[in-house]
């Protein structure tokens, strides 16, 4: 557990260093915030008071925490891990005291904690000063909707670290990696929210992982989602996540086995 | 009359390039076919809920969407990569474009193609072709001189913008992604009903940063429609100049930028 920790201090000290490109990031995600909070709210608008649950503060609330979390949950996924296999470097993780999982999880919380502080929470600070958000109904809204984020990071850390493994049985996984991240930017609900789907598409959605990684949280924040039913979309979150994590660590040892690094 | 020989030797190679491994290629024209896929679904989904965005109906906020689409997909495969400009001042490779005897940003603009674009330009093409044929349209020499006029001047504007993003990232290598705001973000904001926006934000996208000028207002003009005080239909027509004066802007930036930069040393 103290090795977990100082690894996510690590993380975080080390994605803390680029502050410009926070501040970049923080200044992007408020102009794409600006762009889709008027078109959600037309949309709403032009439909009278509310979609799906959603009315106008509400979709406020989703758009602005969206941009927020953004850079906090790993969605686009990343491609360290998949170099390091490609290369045979992984075989040196192998050999460290903690596993790759371990390892790699904690420095992604790490940098999830720098993004939540240096880029989500003033670009939510934004969305806040110039419309007119809806806030968590309750403090217990406000916890289960942080720890609900906490969640979204290991789900989503876990499928990109499936992605990046897939590189122990295939040499080039830049299409595994390109199609994740079309289908994770989409069905995750980043653009719409997932409820806006048609029927057929929200349905498959909901049997898939993405909703997990910013749709429930974004529920629960807006608080479209209140009261008990918070606890089912928090136990449908923790069951991807466990899922997700054994599954990385089955793919993890099976990989292992199939490695054989040369040289000497 | 300039020597054009040594660009198109340069993108030739770089074509050649890119086809050389097949899968590769084909892999990454998929990904763009999804990413368009994916813009188109945003439309499609909204569109499920709503029957009017923004005063526009759905084959409107469609022919909106493909405009800016194909303008932005031409301009970011032929100068999408002055994205790439802080890779080369990190790396310093940057300098060996400055002792060429050529134009700076005519060698950068043809040391890539992106021929992979293709993919999404093809989902642009065909929501424009099904946005033409369902939408309401009193064909006339006049809507084909608009649709003509609004892809070379929208390609123009996006271009500009890159190149203007391109010319702000000597200043902020670390903060690159400081000028997606206005790129990505100014391409996002294209393909929107400009109605949606408040009054103060559409001053901004059509007289500071023109991307209105790409899509919302040549559709106003193509369909006929009323327009409103932001958005007289006869403003259609200003597009070209809307390009020219982006691109005296550009021109600026990239100007200033290349003449900040103090060299890798070495």
């Amino acid at each position: 557990m103290r090795t977990f920790l100082l690894l996510v201090r690590a993380g975080f000290r080390r994605h803390s260093t680029y502050r410009l490109a926070l501040l970049a990031g923080t200044a992007t995600n408020s102009v794409f915030g600006v762009i889709r909070a008027s078109v959600l709210l037309g949309a709403i608008g032009s439909a009278g008071t509310h979609i799906a649950g959603y009315d106008g503060p509400r979709v406020l609330a989703f758009v602005w925490w969206g941009q927020a979390l953004l850079g906090v949950v790993n969605l686009w996924g990343f491609q360290e891990v998949g170099q390091r296999v490609r290369t045979g470097d992984i075989a040196v993780d192998f050999l460290r005291p903690a596993g790759p999982q371990l390892v790699y999880l904690a420095e992604d919380i790490g940098r999830a904690g720098v993004n939540f502080l240096a880029r989500g929470l003033p670009a939510l600070l934004i969305g806040a000063l110039l419309f007119d958000l809806a806030w968590p109904p309750g403090i217990g809204s406000w916890i289960l909707g942080l720890l609900s984020v906490a969640v979204a990071v290991v789900v989503a850390f876990c499928g990109s670290f499936i992605v990046n493994l897939s590189a122990f049985w295939i040499v080039e996984i830049r299409g595994i990696r390109l199609l994740w991240m079309i289908t994770t930017g989409f069905l995750c609900g980043l653009y719409v929210p997932v409820p806006w789907f048609p029927d057929w598409l929200r349905t498959f959605a909901e049997w898939t992982p993405f909703p997990s990684m910013l749709q429930h949280p974004l529920d629960i924040l807006s608080g479209r989602v209140d009261g008990a039913a918070v606890w089912g979309t928090l136990a449908t979150q923790l069951a991807w996540a466990v899922a997700l994590v054994v599954m990385a660590q089955v793919v993890l040892q099976s990989g292992r086995r199939r490695l054989e690094v040369q040289g000497g | 009359m300039a020597d054009f020989t040594p660009y198109r030797v340069v993108l030739r190679s770089r074509m050649r390039a890119q086809l050389q491994y097949r899968t590769s290629f084909v892999t990454d024209v998929v990904g763009t076919l999804g990413v368009g896929l994916t813009e188109l679904a945003e439309v499609l989904v909204i569109f499920h809920n709503v029957d009017v965005l923004g005063g526009l109906d759905f084959s409107a906020a469609l022919l909106v969407f493909a405009l800016s689409n194909v303008c932005f997909s031409v301009a970011d495969m032929l100068v999408g990569h002055l994205d790439q400009l802080p890779t080369y001042i990190r790396a310093g490779t940057i300098d060996a474009f400055y002792v060429r005897p050529l134009p700076l940003l005519a060698q950068f603009m043809a040391s890539d193609i992106s021929l992979r674009r293709i993919g999404r330009l093809s989902v642009a093409l065909g929501a424009l072709g099904v946005a033409l044929s369902i939408g309401d349209i009193a064909w006339s020499a006049a809507t084909v001189a608009i649709i003509v006029l609004t892809l070379v001047s929208g390609t123009a504007i996006f271009a500009a913008l890159f190149t203007a993003a391109g010319g702000l990232q000597f200043y902020v290598v670390d903060g690159a992604e400081l000028t997606n705001a206005f790129t990505y973000g100014g391409a996002y904001a294209a393909q929107q009903p400009q109605r949606v926006f408040p009054d103060l934000l559409r001053i901004f996208w059509t007289f500071v940063v023109p991307t209105a000028f790409i899509a919302y207002l040549p559709a106003v003009a193509i369909l006929d429609l009323p327009g409103d005080h932001l958005a007289p239909s006869w403003l259609a027509w200003f597009t070209p100049l809307a390009a020219v004066l982006a691109w005296l802007l550009a021109a600026g930036c990239w100007r200033a930028g290349t003449r900040h930069y103090q060299g890798a040393g070495g």
